[in-house]
C-alpha cells in the first residue's frame, strides 16, 4: 500500500461527557473515492469536521503524508490541501463565482483585489476539471448543480488534495448526479482523494472504491465496495437486517377520495406555481408525484392542505365528492385530510415544544385534549395520548416532556406521522416523509405508510427520491413547472424515463 | 419663493449633511459586517462632545492656538471609536442583541456629556463657547472635495480590496466566510470600530465646525437620519451619499422656509391660527424627521440588508 495521503489513528471526542467518537481510525489513499456511510448520530459530521479543523479531537493522532498535524482552524486544513463541501453551501448569494471562490485566500494585495487574474485560474480550473460555470455570475443565479460547482471549484483553488464532501447528492436531479459523479471520476483520475458523506447506498455503490461504514462512534465495516452489496451495508448501518425493497401487496382500489380538476395555484406576486392539475386519486392507492424540487409540488400539497389563501387559487377541489375549494385549513382536517408537510421544521413542529405539546398540534382546540369545559387543557389526556403515539411508532428518546429539537430527524418525522395518523385521515398529504431520515426509520415510515394504504386511505406522495416515490406509489405522475407531463405505472417505468419528464424533455 | 434656491442653500445642504454622510459612511461598514448601528447616535454625540472639550481645554488651557481643533478632531474620532469598541464587545464577544445594546449607549450618551460637563466646566449640559478662528476651517466648498473623497474611498475599499470582499461576505453569510478561513469577529470589530471613527467624526463637526460649543442632545436624532440615509441607500456608499445630501437638502430647505412661507388658510383655521401667519416654526423643523419615518416604513423603493445583520454568529450549532 502507498503512502497514505490523510490518516487518522484513534480519533476521540465526545460532547459535554457524552462520546461522539469512539476511536476512530481511517486512511486515505491519493486517487480514490472512499464513501463514509451511517446513519444520522453515528458520528460522521464530527469525523468530518475534526479532518477539516472546524474541530480539535480529544484524543487521537492525525497525519497527512506520514506527519502528525494538529488542525486549531479550517484554513491550516485548507492549507495542508484538504477541501470540503459542506451540505448546505458555504456561498454568499449576492456575490459572483469568483468572489466567492477567492474569498479568504484573495490574490493581489492587501489593498488592491485583483479579480481578473482570479477570473483566469478560475477558467483553467474549469476547463481542466470540466467544471463549467462563469466566473462573473452572481450566485443566486445558479442552479444548485452550478453551486455545487461553485464549491468543488472553490476547494480546487486552494489546491485542495482531499476533498470532502457532505451529502453532495442530496440537492441533484438525477441528471445532475450522473454528471456530478462523472466530474468526481474526473477527480479521482488526476490523483485527488475523494471522501464522499452518504446515506444512500446506491451512490456508494456507483461511486466509491472503498467504504467506511460508522454506527455509534465507531468504524463497523471497511470494505472494498466490489467486494460487497447494499444489503450488507444497510446491515452494518444499522446492526440489523433492513428490508430495502418496499414490501407491499397490489392496491385495493376503492371509489374517489380525492379529485382535483383543473386547479391553479399563483403567488402574491402573480406568477403561476401549479397551473391547470387535474387529478384523482381514490381510496387505498398511494398516487405518487415526482418532479424535481420548486416544481409546483410545495404549492399543490398546500392548496390541498388548505394553506393557500382562497384569492390564489383557481379550480376545484373535491374530497369525497364535496367541494372543499373554499373550505378553511381547520375545517379540512375535520373532514379527514391529514398532512405531513415537507419541511417539518417549518410546518411540522414547534421546535422548543414538548414532544407531548407537539402532538396536539391540530387537534389543540377539541375533545380529547381539551376537557369538557371547552377551555382548559386536560393535560392527563394529553399525556396518555402522546404516549400512545411515541409508542406505536416508535420515538425515540420516549420523554415526553423533551423539546422536538432534541430529537433526530427520523424520531421528528415519526412524532409528526404519528400525530397525522391519529386523525384517522380519509385522505394523507405527505411530501419528502423520509428527507434527513434514517435507513432503520425510512423503512418503519414506508411500511406505516402501505398500512394506512391498506385500510383504505387515499395517499398523495410527494417526494424528491425517484426511488422512493416509484417504490411507494401504485401510479405515479410526472410535474414539472407546475404541470403534469406524465402519467406512468411506476412498475414499468425506468428511472431514466421518469427522470426525462421531470426535466421537461419527453 | 424663488429667491429660496440659491448657491447659499447648496452650500447650508452641504453643511448639513456633513455629519450625515460621516456617520452614515461608517454605519455602512458596520452594517455592511452585519451589526446593525443604532448606536450611530451615541458614538457621535461622545464625539461631539469630545471634540468640542478637547479643543476648548486645548486652546484656552494648553494654549495650542490653531492646532485645538485638530487635536479636537483627533479626540472626537478616539471617542466614537472608544464607545464603539465597548458596542463591539457586547454584540461580538458577548453576543448581545444589538438593538438593545445599541439603545442603551444612545441612552448613556445622552446622560454622560451632560454630567461631565457639569464637572469640567460647571454648567448643565454644554462646554464653554470656542472662538471662531479656533474651529475646523474648511470651507464648504473644501468640506464636499473630502467628502467626495472618503466616499470614492470607502466604495474602493468596499468593492476593491480583500477586506472589502470579506466584510461584505461576513454579513451576508458569516458561516460561508468562517469556512473560508475568515474570521468573522475580527472582520466585524473592524466594521464596527470604523463606524465609531466616522460617527466621531461626523459628531466633531457638529460642535467645532458648524456650531462652536457642544450644547446637550446637539445631534437631536442626526445618528438615526444617518441610519435611515443609510438605508435608504440601501447599503452602498454612492447612493448614501446621495441619500445624506437629500436629508441634508431638506433640512436646509427647512431652515430657509422659516419666516418665508406664510400659513394656508386651512391649516391656519385648523391650527387657530390667522391666515398670512409664519407656519409655526416646529412644523417645518419636522420636515427631515417625517422624511426618516417615511423612508424607514419602506414607501419609497425596497432595499434588501445585508442578509447576517443583527444575528450575533455562533460557530457551533
Amino acid at each position: 500500500m502507498s503512502q497514505a495521503l490523510l490518516e487518522c489513528a484513534d480519533i476521540q471526542k465526545s460532547f459535554g461527557g457524552v462520546p461522539v467518537l469512539k476511536g476512530i481510525t481511517l486512511d486515505l489513499q491519493p486517487g480514490t473515492v472512499t464513501a463514509l456511510a451511517g446513519e444520522n448520530g453515528a458520528g460522521k459530521s464530527t469525523l468530518m469536521k475534526i479532518l477539516y479543523g472546524m474541530q480539535a479531537p480529544d484524543e487521537g493522532v492525525m497525519k497527512v503524508f506520514g506527519n502528525e498535524v494538529h488542525f486549531a482552524k479550517p484554513t491550516d486544513a485548507i492549507a495542508l490541501g484538504i477541501g470540503m463541501v459542506h451540505q448546505h453551501f458555504m456561498l454568499v448569494s449576492t456575490m459572483t463565482v469568483a468572489e466567492n471562490i477567492v474569498l479568504g485566500a484573495e490574490p493581489g494585495s492587501e489593498v488592491a483585489l485583483d479579480l481578473n487574474k482570479a477570473s483566469t485560474n478560475i477558467r483553467k480550473l474549469s476547463e481542466e476539471f470540466k467544471l463549467a460555470v462563469n466566473p462573473h455570475a452572481v450566485i443566486e443565479h445558479l442552479s444548485v448543480g452550478q453551486q455545487q460547482r461553485v464549491e468543488l471549484l472553490k476547494a480546487l483553488y486552494r489546491q485542495a488534495r482531499v476533498l470532502i464532501l457532505d451529502e453532495p447528492t442530496a440537492v441533484l436531479t438525477p441528471q445532475e448526479v450522473d454528471e456530478f459523479f462523472a466530474i468526481l471520476r474526473g477527480m479521482r483520475q488526476q490523483g485527488k482523494t475523494v471522501v464522499i458523506i452518504t446515506h444512500k447506498l446506491s451512490e456508494v455503490l456507483a461511486i466509491s472504491d472503498e467504504v467506511t461504514v460508522m454506527r455509534d462512534g465507531r468504524v463497523v465495516g471497511q470494505v472494498a465496495t466490489k467486494d460487497t452489496n447494499a444489503a450488507e451495508l444497510a446491515r452494518m448501518m444499522v446492526g440489523r437486517e433492513v428490508l430495502l425493497r418496499v414490501e407491499k401487496p397490489d392496491a385495493d382500489v376503492g371509489t374517489t377520495g380525492l379529485l382535483v380538476k383543473n386547479l391553479s395555484v399563483s403567488t402574491s406576486d402573480g406568477s403561476k406555481r401549479v397551473n391547470g392539475v387535474s387529478f384523482e386519486v381514490r381510496k387505498g392507492e398511494i398516487l405518487g408525484i415526482a418532479g424535481v424540487e420548486g416544481n409546483g409540488q410545495t404549492e399543490l400539497i398546500e392548496a390541498l392542505a388548505g394553506l393557500v389563501t382562497p384569492a390564489h387559487l383557481t379550480g376545484e377541489i373535491r374530497l369525497e365528492g364535496r367541494d372543499i375549494t373554499r373550505v378553511d385549513a381547520r375545517s379540512r382536517r375535520e373532514l379527514g385530510i391529514a398532512h405531513i408537510p415537507e419541511d417539518r421544521h417549518r410546518r411540522g413542529l414547534l421546535l422548543d415544544f414538548s414532544l407531548a405539546e407537539n402532538s396536539i398540534l391540530g387537534v389543540h382546540y377539541r375533545k380529547p385534549v381539551v376537557s369538557t369545559a371547552g377551555i382548559f387543557l386536560d393535560n392527563q389526556a394529553i399525556r396518555k395520548r402522546a404516549a400512545q403515539i411515541i409508542e406505536d411508532f416508535d420515538v425515540r428518546p420516549t420523554n415526553q416532556e423533551l423539546p422536538a429539537r432534541a430529537l433526530s430527524g427520523g424520531n421528528q418525522q415519526k412524532l409528526i406521522i404519528g400525530r397525522e395518523f391519529d386523525l384517522r385521515p380519509k385522505l394523507l398529504l405527505v411530501s419528502q416523509p423520509t428527507r434527513g431520515v434514517d435507513i432503520g426509520a425510512i423503512e418503519f415510515i414506508h411500511r406505516k405508510l402501505v398500512a394506512l394504504r391498506d385500510e383504505g386511505c387515499a395517499v398523495l406522495l410527494v417526494s424528491a427520491e425517484l426511488e422512493e416515490v416509484t417504490a411507494l406509489a401504485d401510479r405515479l405522475l410526472i410535474i414539472h413547472e407546475g404541470r403534469i407531463v406524465g402519467d406512468v405505472d411506476p412498475k414499468v417505468a425506468t428511472i431514466e424515463e421518469i427522470g426525462l419528464l421531470m426535466t421537461g424533455g419527453h | 419663493m424663488r429667491d429660496l434656491f440659491t448657491i447659499a442653500l447648496i452650500w447650508s445642504t452641504v453643511r448639513l449633511a456633513t455629519p450625515l454622510i460621516l456617520a452614515a459612511l461608517g454605519g455602512l461598514f458596520s452594517e455592511r459586517s452585519g451589526i446593525i448601528n443604532i448606536a450611530l447616535e451615541g458614538k457621535m454625540l461622545a464625539g461631539a462632545f469630545t471634540a468640542a472639550a478637547v479643543t476648548y481645554a486645548a486652546d484656552s488651557k494648553l494654549h495650542l492656538g490653531a492646532a485645538s481643533p485638530w487635536l479636537g478632531l483627533l479626540a472626537g474620532m478616539s471617542a466614537g471609536i472608544f464607545i464603539a469598541a465597548i458596542y463591539a464587545i457586547v454584540c461580538i464577544r458577548y453576543k448581545a442583541d444589538q438593538v438593545v445594546s445599541g439603545t442603551a449607549i444612545n441612552i448613556l450618551m445622552f446622560g454622560l456629556p451632560a454630567f461631565l460637563s457639569g464637572a469640567f466646566f460647571l454648567s448643565s449640559g454644554s462646554t464653554p463657547q470656542i472662538p471662531r478662528d479656533r474651529l475646523i476651517p474648511f470651507t464648504p466648498l473644501v468640506i464636499a472635495i473630502l467628502l467626495l473623497m472618503l466616499t470614492g474611498i470607502c466604495w474602493y475599499v468596499l468593492y476593491r480590496t480583500p477586506f472589502g470582499l470579506r466584510l461584505r461576505s461576513v454579513g451576508e453569510n458569516p458561516e460561508a466566510a468562517d469556512a473560508a478561513g475568515v474570521s468573522v469577529s475580527r472582520i466585524r470589530y473592524a466594521g464596527v470600530l470604523i463606524a465609531g471613527a466616522l460617527a466621531g467624526i461626523g459628531g466633531a463637526y457638529l460642535s467645532i465646525g458648524q456650531s462652536s460649543l457642544f450644547t446637550r442632545n446637539m445631534t437631536s436624532g442626526r445618528g438615526f437620519i444617518a441610519l435611515a440615509a443609510l438605508i435608504f441607500g440601501k447599503w452602498r456608499p454612492v447612493q448614501t451619499l446621495l441619500a445624506c445630501l437629500l436629508f441634508g437638502f431638506t433640512e436646509a430647505v427647512s431652515i430657509q422656509m422659516q419666516g418665508a412661507i406664510k400659513l394656508p388658510a386651512f391649516f391656519a383655521t385648523l391650527l387657530r391660527q390667522t391666515p398670512g401667519d409664519d407656519i409655526p416654526i416646529q412644523f417645518i423643523q419636522m420636515v427631515p424627521y417625517l422624511l426618516t419615518i417615511i423612508v424607514l416604513a419602506g414607501f419609497i423603493g425596497s432595499s434588501r440588508p445585508p442578509r447576517a445583520l443583527g444575528i450575533p454568529y455562533q460557530k457551533e450549532k
